[in-house]
């Protein structure tokens, strides 16, 4: 099965994913258009990670199709799924702990990526003036000498947002981006992504309904693999099934 | 060059490493010891080789493998088979059945030189395949493991099991490659003989001057790009691979060379040793190159040679007394070294040592920046990073 050409920056259309008979994400379809906030929410087990496990190609797809600006990423691998313009941040934060900040910056940055590439990249001003560009919109620019491992859980998920931000991913895939971290960070947090938002298209998993209410243009609640409502967070908010599954009376 | 100064390639705190060793290693021990003994250091030192490779693929790159034998062997056989054919001249073989043929051949009623000897007439195929064979091997085993995805426990188990097939291989084939006693009777390259004193001499400081060819290749590895991506790869694969990164290949890369560096270490040991035997391809030496690698400090390229130094002199003085106790006592330092110093010798340095020298040369050369510090590439040693504890 392939779709059909679109404007959609992203179309994912009949996309279903089976471990050993259970349909994890089942006959998943949703659309989401350039510069859009695209929150996803729902119980544990809904199939929100998975959804984005395999829009990265981190897990393959049984069966639907993933297109991002028209081409088919269900059959890339990892890495071109990347180079096609698709970032990706998961659960837990993922940073280099044995590098600094900068080290971690500078393996993000988009050079360099082929293994003779990599022997010959050099650290001109340009990369260095890049990476001091993003991380003063993270609000590392102090500890870009600091190992990773040393920073705070907030900044922690902070570099690794960088990290994505410094390959100029067209689309970006957030998972729980302000887990963990303190109410004064989260609104650092919303304030960035409305920023970055401006220039990328992102898809966020979230939890805390007031953080999805601040940043999300539009929200998609899964339940059991499926869709079970779609629309802006008020709306979603509102609907009965929503309430009775997820949010609770 | 990915370097913006010769200070970023080689910190002063390395530099200072790079210039203790040569002195070591050029003029101390030369002046020291006797033609045997050094001759004997020569030796050991060609199994620096092996732990420098597996510093970059195992300490940096978190692939452990234990088949390192194999390529120390393939590259130690290349250029055995070198030599055989040399030393094996129809007037030195005229007692033969068949002369001009390897003696175990003729001992083993093959009449005809097999086809893959047959390169190894020429001098400069021989020294291309010492470093050529082993690349290509570990070429097809990273192509096979990596791209696949087979990784830490399970590609340690496979590359012993693939140390443990050559060395039935070669035992097994005796008529086509010497068998269990190897290629002996060794004498001359290219009609230089290599067993006088004065060669003991030149061919120490020729795998000496080999060792600091592949200890700078190894510094400028783990001082550009790759060298951080390796390091990152080890504990966060996955957030490399989604960085657009096609892991398998930086880890077919790294063991590559390490297999390289395996090679030249193995043929460094032919050309000293003067044979060439499948007791140097097999389970135990390939753990015992890991052991060296632990001890020296995995994440230290010459803590590594240090390593292969100390362990192989104990094993000598003690194997000499106590030959029966000596695996014991090895698996007793390697048990310690894991629990006790996950960095090996070079981690006791970079703790102790290191700071006070820093200090002093911060007075003689003045504060340098923090750039230009080592960095800071010393974790603690993980159960899952670091695959198999044979």
């Amino acid at each position: 099965m392939s779709g059909s050409n679109t404007d959609f920056i992203l179309a994912v259309e009949g996309l279903t994913v089976s471990f050993d008979g259970f349909k994890a994400v089942n006959d998943l379809s949703f659309y989401v258009d350039q510069n859009e906030i695209r929150v996803i929410i729902g119980p544990n087990g809904a199939g929100k990670t998975t959804v984005l496990d395999l829009i990265c190609g981190r897990t393959k797809a049984t069966d639907g199709s993933i297109r991002f600006r028209n081409r088919e990423l269900t059959r890339l691998k990892e890495h071109q799924i990347v180079k096609a313009g698709v970032g990706r941040k998961f659960q837990n934060p993922s940073i280099y702990t044995d590098l600094t900040v900068f080290e971690n910056l500078e393996i993000s940055y988009p050079s360099g990526r082929g293994v003779f590439g990599s022997l010959a990249f050099k650290r001109d001003a340009e990369v260095i003036a890049r990476i001091e560009e993003i991380a003063g919109r993270i609000f590392l620019s102090e500890h870009l000498n600091t190992q990773a491992d040393l920073l705070s859980h907030g900044q922690k998920q902070w570099l690794e947002i960088g990290m994505l931000l410094i390959q100029k991913p067209e689309l970006l895939m957030l998972d729980e981006p302000v887990a963990g971290m303190s109410v004064s960070e989260r609104q650092q947090t919303a304030i960035l992504l409305r920023e970055i938002a401006k220039e990328h298209t992102m898809i966020v998993i979230e939890h805390d309904m007031q953080f999805v209410a601040e940043i999300a243009d539009k929200v998609t609640v899964l339940h059991q693999g499926k869709i079970l409502a779609e629309g802006s967070p008020e709306k979603v908010k509102a609907d009965p099934k929503v309430i009775e599954v997820y949010l609770g009376h | 060059m990915p370097f913006s100064s010769f200070k970023d390639y080689m910190p002063r705190q390395d530099l200072l490493a790079f210039v203790v060793l040569a002195l070591l290693l050029v003029v101390i021990l030369p002046l020291t010891l006797d033609v045997m003994r050094l001759n004997q250091t020569g030796k050991f030192l060609s199994f620096a080789f092996v732990a420098v490779g597996l510093v970059l693929c195992w300490g940096y790159g978190g692939i452990l493998s234990l088949g390192q034998g194999v390529f120390y062997g393939l590259g130690g056989y290349a250029l055995a088979m070198y030599l055989k054919l040399e030393a094996s001249t129809p007037e030195n073989t005229r007692i033969q059945t068949t002369p001009g043929i390897p003696d175990f051949m003729d001992w083993n009623r093959i009449t005809e030189l097999p086809w893959f000897w047959e390169p190894f007439y020429s001098l400069t195929f021989s020294i291309l395949a010492v470093v050529v064979v082993p690349m290509i091997v570990a070429y097809l085993i990273g192509l096979a493991m990596f791209k696949r995805r087979v990784g830490g426990v399970y590609f340690a188990i496979i590359t012993q099991s693939i140390a443990a097939i050559l060395t039935i291989l070669i035992i097994g084939q005796q008529g086509l490659t010497g068998g269990v006693n190897g290629i002996t009777d060794l004498r001359t390259l290219n009609g230089w003989n290599i067993h006088t004193d004065s060669a003991s001499y030149v061919l120490y400081f020729v795998c000496v001057a080999l060792l600091f060819a592949c200890l700078l290749i190894a510094q400028y590895i783990r001082r550009c790009k790759t060298g951080r991506i390796l390091v990152a790869m080890r504990g966060q694969e996955d957030r490399v691979r989604f960085s657009g990164y096609d892991i398998a290949n930086f880890k077919i890369f790294v063991f590559c060379i390490g297999a390289a560096f395996a090679g030249i270490g193995g043929a460094m040991f032919t050309l000293q040793e003067g044979f060439m035997s499948p007791s140097f391809v097999g389970v135990v030496p390939s753990i015992e190159m890991v052991i060296f690698c632990a001890v020296g400090g995995r994440l230290s390229i010459i803590g590594a040679v240090y390593g292969v130094l100390l362990v192989s002199v104990a094993k000598t003085v003690f194997g000499e007394n106590f030959p029966e106790l000596w695996l014991f006592a090895m698996g007793l330092i390697f048990i310690g070294v894991v629990l006790g110093l996950p960095n090996g010798i070079a981690g006791l340095y970079a703790n102790y040592v290191g700071p006070h020298v820093d200090r002093l040369l911060d007075r003689i050369f003045g504060k340098q920046t923090p750039s230009e510090q080592a960095q800071p590439v010393q974790p603690p040693l993980e159960p899952n990073s670091q695959g198999a504890t044979p």
